[in-house]
């Protein structure tokens, strides 16, 4: 008997000692502590406020239900058919291709231009300052504000397209009332917005590359614009990176500014980016399960470029 | 024994009725949500109040404004708060439905004899939902055509000559030949376009096949709304808009009518004030200049052309606050007495019995007589089918005007929307 107690002993103060050194090997420096102490509330959070909201947005969209009461209530299943709709609507084409629009325009005008305007006044200066200043301006203002006002420059009445076509003796055109130009109209208006923050982020990038390096390749014969690709260029890449996924991420949400300028998704729906289509089809018509398989879609749009653009061209900043 | 039993029970029902008395004397507070713009009607609306309150010493009411697009975005949510108001503005239609049938409102069927009692079975019945009340009507609303008597003098043309569609398509493209703008319309706002769809769907269609629709008993895809969309395509072809219409709100449009740019506004009764405001000189087509006709008929149509398009608005009830001091609030704000003044302020067409004769604006006058003689007053469509159907019903119409899409294709969207609510 006494002998099987003693075993018994030896084989649970074995048992402890074995717990007690894998926690001093993994609690170095307090390390597990620090984990089940700060993780669980910031899980939590996160949880409550990111994850759980996707999920439920996930399961609205395959019911018909109007918001007003719990789903359990009012709600109606209908498996893929908000789907389906969105998907043979043409409306969400434009809206999709409108979208696909911003990007492009940022792409081909927009982060050109910024960068332009960034090299030529990057270099310190009081002149440069107050340009800066002024190219940053449009970026201060409230997106809504800035579609109130370019509300306006497009009045074919009294605003001044309206003073520019009286100039030449056209026809009064309303750029905001026309299918083919009420988009387009609005892309102007998104350049102008933003063209000034992308110039910042370069003007950032640009006075971080290192003077000696200019100087050396100046010396060694290089002209202004072999300084430009070959130096500058390749050592602001990762803000160059940066800025464009800014612009396809902001593409992609793009809302207040068009709510102003054209109601409702603009002439026949002609102006709706993907973000406003979901607003007027899925809560100002109470279509929350529409609305939300809109979300879900656009959530699989943003996840998908995000995964790929930070795996596959963000992840060079490192090489 | 037995008679200590008895002081017992009777002390305990003599505490509970004092409580209950008590109760009944404690301050109350009666809060009411409206989205009332004017601030002539809210003075107005306000004498009311103190009055009511000065009559019941221990009743507040608190009238409560929120922006009319605000309010819509947040009544869904607030409904189910606890910061919801006992009462507020309410369209009627579908959504007042939907609410009602989720149990959001509250049911005051068996309080309302005093409202039943002041107010027409007619407009009552635009709150009933299902045989039961969940608030009650205030104004009427048409809606028609109002005209520039001068730009119509100026062009040769008489509206009183204007009885069918045709008429009426005879009269744009003289006013058209004369080198006027025929109509002004909100066309970015898109609900100013559906009048005329649905306004051609009543007089070809008729109410029997409207009833039917809604009871899923037809389709809207039918020939005669199809033949609405003809009829719409006949008068888009004349191309009878202010230019840039699709970009104008309905104000804007309202505006460009009140300043005489355009001889005809397709609108409710409430355009009298908007226009006004809108115009830039502050008085828009005023006094003798303002001339109304109603929505003629069309040839072949199955319409009886004294229905009317226009609106029942009135209150509602939230869930759990049906309660007396609320009830009585809303009997003394409709009560014929005070129907009458607004009547005559001229801001209402009233609902409540007798009332009607109170208004003196000579076109409020003509409109009130308009809807008591319909044989059919038909709420506004995309009020009345309710916020998701309503809203194709305005896309179709302006793309229709556009000549984007076929009368076929148009019916068939809505029918499409109408299947899937």
């Amino acid at each position: 008997m006494k002998s099987v107690d003693i075993a018994l002993e030896a084989q649970r103060t074995g048992r402890l000692s074995a717990v007690k050194e894998w926690l001093y090997r993994h609690n170095t420096g307090g390390r597990l502590s620090t984990l089940l102490l700060f993780i669980p509330p910031a899980l939590m959070v996160f949880t409550l406020l990111v994850i759980l909201p996707i999920a439920e947005s996930g399961v609205y969209s395959f019911y018909r239900w109007n918001g007003f009461t719990a789903l359990s209530d009012s709600g109606r299943w209908v498996g893929w058919r908000n789907f389906q709709f969105i998907l043979q609507d043409p409306v969400f084409h434009q809206a999709v291709w409108n979208t696909a629009k911003i990007v492009l325009i940022s792409l081909l005008i927009q982060l050109p231009l910024a960068m332009m305007l960034a090299l030529s006044i990057a270099s310190k200066g009081s002149l440069n300052t107050l340009f800066r200043l002024v190219y940053f301006l449009p970026f201060i203002l409230a997106d809504v504000v800035a579609g109130l006002i370019w509300r306006f420059i497009y009045d074919g009445n009294f605003g001044l397209v309206a003073a520019f076509t009286q100039l030449f003796g056209m026809e009064s055109f309303y750029p905001l009332a026309d299918r083919d130009w009420a988009f387009n109209a609005i892309l102007v208006v998104v350049v102008w917005k933003y063209f000034g923050y992308h110039m910042m982020i370069y003007i950032a990038g640009l006075q971080s590359v290192p003077n000696d390096l200019v100087e050396a390749a100046r010396l060694d014969g290089a002209s202004r614009l072999q300084i430009i690709f070959r130096i500058k260029l390749p050592l602001i890449m990762p803000a160059i990176r940066l800025s464009i996924f800014f612009s396809v991420i902001g593409a992609l949400q793009f809302f207040e500014m068009a709510m102003p300028l054209v109601t409702s998704g603009g002439p026949s729906g002609s102006a709706h980016t993907i973000v406003t289509y979901l607003y007027e089809f899925g809560i100002v018509r109470s279509r929350i399960g529409f609305g939300s398989a809109v979300a879900v879609l656009l959530f699989v749009m943003c996840a998908i470029f995000a995964f790929i653009y930070q795996r596959f061209v963000m992840a060079r900043n490192t090489a | 024994m037995l008679k200590l039993k008895h002081l017992v029970v009777s002390t305990c029902v003599g505490t509970l009725l004092a409580v209950c008395s008590t109760q009944l004397v404690a301050e109350e507070t009666v809060t009411v949500l409206h989205n009332q713009q004017d601030q002539f009607i809210r003075d107005t609306w306000d004498d009311i109040r103190v009055d009511f309150e000065a009559q019941n010493p221990n009743i507040t009411v608190q009238l409560d404004f929120m922006d009319d697009d605000a309010m819509k975005a947040r009544l869904p949510t607030l409904l189910q708060s606890n910061a919801k108001p006992d009462l507020y503005w309410s369209f009627g239609g579908g959504n007042y439905r939907v609410r009602a049938e989720a149990g959001l409102l509250a049911d005051i069927t068996d309080k309302a004899d005093r409202l039943r009692a002041n107010i027409g079975s007619g407009a009552m019945s635009a709150f009933e939902v299902n045989g039961r009340l969940y608030g009650a009507p205030y104004r009427l609303a048409q809606v028609g055509f109002w005209y520039n008597k001068s730009l119509f003098e100026q062009a040769g043309v008489n509206a009183d000559s204007i009885e069918t569609w045709d008429d009426f398509l005879d009269a744009v493209s003289t006013l058209k030949e004369a080198g006027i703008t025929p109509i002004a319309a909100g066309g970015a706002e898109r609900w100013p376009l559906h009048f005329y769809w649905t306004y051609l769907a009543m007089r070809i269609g008729g109410q029997d096949l409207f009833q039917s629709i809604l009871a899923d008993e037809a389709s809207f895809d039918n020939e005669h709304y199809v033949r609405a969309g003809e009829e719409l395509r006949r008068l888009a072809e004349l191309d009878p808009f202010q230019p840039g219409y699709r970009g104008m709100a309905y104000n804007e449009a309202a505006g460009v009518f009140g300043n005489g740019q355009a001889a005809i506004h397709l609108m409710g009764e409430w355009d009298i004030g908007v226009q006004t405001s809108e115009s830039e000189s502050g008085e828009g087509v005023s006094g003798g200049n303002l001339g109304y006709f109603n929505f003629p008929m069309v040839a072949g149509g199955l319409g009886d052309p004294s229905a009317t398009l226009g609106g029942v608005d009135g209150w509602a009830f939230t869930s759990g606050n049906g309660s007396d001091a609320a009830v009585r609030w809303l009997e003394f704000f409709l009560a014929p007495e005070q129907q009458r003044k607004l009547a005559a302020a001229g801001i209402i067409i009233p609902v409540a019995n007798g009332a009607a004769e109170a208004v003196e604006d000579p076109h409020m006058k003509q409109i009130a007589e308009n809807i008591a003689n319909s044989s059919w007053h038909q709420v506004f469509w995309d009020q009345a089918l309710g916020a998701d159907v309503g809203g194709v019903i305005n896309d179709v119409s302006a793309e229709l005007f556009a000549g984007e899409i076929s009368p076929e294709d148009a019916v068939d969207r809505v029918q499409q929307a109408w299947d899937f609510r």
